[in-house]
C-alpha cells in the first residue's frame, strides 16, 4: 500500500549570495493516515523549514512531498498550517478569520448559509463561539490559537500541520490546549504533523516522535513509536511505565548524543 | 559533567474540562454621574486652549496699540471685517465674493487634485511596494522629485495647461503624492510574512490578497501618508492660487495686500489655519474608523 504522506529524500540547502548553508539533509518520512506525528529537535535544527517544505511554503532543494500520489509543491488548504504566532488577520473578527477560509475553500460546494453554519460549527469544536465577534486583540493568546486551530481545521485538511502551535504560551494555557488538540484528534481522525521541542507534549500527544539531529545539514536521528492507547490522560500518564520510558528516551537523545551547541 | 537544565512540567492538578467562560458584564453608571464626567472631561480639554487663545490675543492687542504699529490690532481686525464674517456668501459678480465662495474654490481645487493623488499614490505605492524592480527603477526618480517645492511646478503646470484651474489641480497633486507613494509603498513592503503565509496557503488570488490582506495590512501606512497629503496639498494651494489669481482664498489674500486691507488679511489666515485643521482632523478620523484594530496585534 502506498503511503499517505511521503516525504521523499528531502535536502534544503539555503544560498545566500555564494554561500550555502546545508539545513536539511536526507530527510525521509511516511506518515498515515489519523497518524499522529511530531517533530522534535533544538532550535536551528530545520524543523520548521521542514514543516514549511509540507507546507508548500518553501522549495526542498532536492526530494518532495507525496500527499495521497500526489506531488505537491505549492501551499494549499489541503496542508493547513496553525502557525506559532497564530497570524490571525487583526482587522477581522474571529468569525471572519474562520469564514475567510471557509468561504475560500468551499466557496464552489458549500451555499452561503452552509459556509456560515460550517464555520460556526468550527468554531464551536474548539470552543470559542462566545468570542465570535470580538477582533484577535481582544482576546488572550490561548483564545487566539484555539481561533488559528479552527480556522485550519474548516478547511478540512488532509494533513493537519502545527508548528510549535503551543509554544509561545504558559503552561497552564498549553496543557489545556493539548488536551483540546487530542480530543479533536481522537473525534475527526485527522493526519498531523506537529513541530515541537517540549518533550512532554510530543510523548503525550503522539503516535510517533521523530527526533532531528543538531543542523547544520540536520539529519533524523530516530524515530520513535509511543505505543500508548488513547484516550490518553495526563494525570495517569505521570506514572505510567512506558510514558516514562518513552520520555526517557527522548531526553537521552536531546540532552546526550545531540546536545545543544551553541555555535553549530 | 554539565547538563543543561531540563524543562519539565511540573504535575499540577489541571481541571479536567474547559471552565466555562462567562460574558463579562459591564456595570452601568448613572446617568447623573456619566454625565458630569462627560461634561468635567470636555471642560478639561477646551478650557486650556481658550485661556490661551485669549492671553496671545491681549498680548496682541497691547503690542499693536501703541503709535507707529504696523499691524492691527485685534480689536481693530474684528471692526474692519465684520461684514465679512457676517455675511461671508455675498456675491457681487466678478472676483467680489464672499469669503464663503472663495475658500469652496479653494476646497473644491484641492478636493480634486487630493483625490487623484490619493488613487495614484496608493496605487503607484502598491507597485513599488510589491515589485523589487519597480522600485529599483522609480523610487530614485520619486525621491529626487519629491524635493522639488510644489511653486516650482507651476510655471511648467501653467505652460502645460494653459489655464489657471487645472495648473493649480495639478500642483495640488504633484505635492500630495509623494507622502502618500512613499508611505504605501513602505506599507505594502511591511506586510508580516505571516499574513503572507496564510494568503498562500489558501490560495487568494492576486485581486483577493489585494483587497483582504494588502490594503488593511498597510492601512496605518496609507493613512500617514494620506494625511501628510492633505496637510501639503492645503500649503500649496494658498501659494498657488496667489499666482494663478482668480477666486479662492489664496488670491483673496493677495488682493487684501494688494489694497493694504491687513484686516482681511488676517481674517484669511484664521479661515486658511482652522480649514487645514479641520482637514487633517477629518483624514485622521477616517483612518482611525478604517484601521480599527489593525495596528494593534
Amino acid at each position: 500500500m502506498t503511503p499517505y504522506l511521503k516525504l521523499d529524500h528531502i535536502d534544503k540547502i539555503f544560498t545566500r549570495g555564494s554561500a550555502e548553508t546545508d539545513v536539511l539533509r536526507e530527510i525521509t518520512l511516511t506518515i498515515d493516515k489519523g497518524e499522529y506525528v511530531s517533530i522534535i529537535g533544538h532550535s536551528g535544527c530545520g524543523k520548521s523549514t521542514l514543516l514549511n517544505i509540507v507546507a508548500g511554503l518553501t522549495d526542498a532543494t532536492h526530494g518532495g512531498v507525496i500527499l495521497e500520489n500526489r506531488l505537491v509543491d505549492a501551499p494549499g488548504p489541503d496542508r493547513a498550517v496553525v502557525f506559532q504566532n497564530h497570524s490571525l488577520l487583526p482587522w477581522l473578527t474571529v468569525y471572519d478569520n474562520v469564514r475567510l477560509a471557509v468561504d475560500k475553500v468551499f466557496s464552489s460546494t458549500k451555499p452561503r448559509a452552509e459556509r456560515d453554519a460550517w464555520t460556526l460549527h468550527n468554531l464551536d469544536l474548539v470552543q470559542m463561539t462566545h468570542a465570535k465577534d470580538k477582533r484577535p486583540a481582544e482576546i488572550s493568546g490561548g483564545m487566539k490559537q484555539r481561533v488559528g486551530i479552527a480556522r485550519a481545521l474548516a478547511m478540512e485538511p488532509k494533513v493537519l500541520l502545527l508548528d510549535e502551535p503551543f509554544g509561545a504560551l504558559d503552561a497552564l494555557t498549553r496543557a489545556h490546549l493539548q488536551d483540546s488538540i487530542m480530543n479533536l484528534h481522537q473525534k475527526l481522525g485527522n493526519t498531523i504533523m506537529m513541530i515541537t521541542h517540549d518533550v512532554d507534549e510530543a510523548v503525550l500527544l503522539s503516535d510517533r516522535i521523530v527526533m532531528m539531529t543538531n543542523g547544520p545539514a540536520a539529519k533524523i536521528g530516530e524515530v520513535l513509536d509511543v505505543p500508548l492507547p488513547r484516550p490518553r490522560n495526563r494525570l495517569e500518564l505521570a506514572a505510567n511505565p512506558v510514558y516514562l520510558k518513552c520520555r526517557q528516551r527522548v531526553l537521552e537523545f536531546l540532552y546526550e548524543r545531540h546536545r545543544f551547541v551553541e555555535a553549530a | 559533567m554539565n547538563m543543561p537544565a531540563v524543562k519539565t512540567r511540573s504535575a499540577v492538578a489541571l481541571p479536567a474540562r474547559a471552565a466555562a467562560i462567562l460574558p463579562f458584564a459591564f456595570r452601568r453608571m448613572p446617568v447623573r454621574t456619566r454625565l458630569l464626567t462627560a461634561l468635567g472631561n470636555l471642560a478639561a480639554r477646551v478650557l486650556p486652549p481658550l485661556v490661551t487663545i485669549g492671553l496671545a490675543l491681549i498680548v496682541w492687542q497691547i503690542l499693536c496699540s501703541r503709535t507707529g504699529a504696523t499691524l492691527p490690532p485685534p480689536s481693530k481686525v474684528f471692526k474692519d471685517t465684520r461684514e465679512l464674517i457676517l455675511d461671508p456668501f455675498f456675491d457681487n459678480g466678478g472676483l467680489d465674493k464672499g469669503l464663503f465662495w472663495h475658500m469652496s474654490a479653494s476646497l473644491q481645487r484641492v478636493a480634486f487634485g487630493y483625490a487623484m493623488a490619493a488613487v495614484a499614490g496608493v496605487a503607484l505605492g502598491t507597485l513599488i511596494g510589491q515589485s523589487v524592480w519597480a522600485m529599483r527603477g522609480l523610487d530614485p526618480i520619486f525621491q529626487v522629485l519629491r524635493t522639488v517645492p510644489p511653486l516650482a511646478w507651476l510655471p511648467l503646470s501653467l505652460a502645460a495647461f494653459r489655464q489657471g484651474h487645472p495648473a493649480a489641480i495639478f500642483v495640488i497633486f504633484i505635492t500630495a503624492i509623494w507622502p502618500i507613494i512613499i508611505n504605501t509603498a513602505v506599507g505594502i513592503r511591511n506586510i508580516p510574512q505571516d499574513y503572507r503565509n496564510v494568503a498562500a496557503v489558501l490560495r487568494l488570488n492576486q485581486f483577493e490578497f489585494f483587497w483582504k490582506i494588502m490594503i488593511p495590512s498597510a492601512a496605518p501606512y496609507i493613512f500617514t501618508g494620506l494625511r501628510i497629503g492633505i496637510g501639503l496639498s492645503w500649503l500649496a494651494i494658498v501659494a498657488a492660487e496667489m499666482l494663478i489669481g482668480g477666486v479662492g482664498i489664496g488670491f483673496f489674500i493677495w488682493d487684501a495686500w494688494n489694497s493694504s486691507h491687513m484686516s482681511e488679511i488676517i481674517l484669511a489666515l484664521v479661515y486658511v489655519g482652522v480649514t487645514g485643521f479641520i482637514l487633517d482632523r477629518i483624514v485622521a478620523s477616517v483612518a482611525t474608523f478604517v484601521t480599527r484594530g489593525t495596528a494593534a496585534n
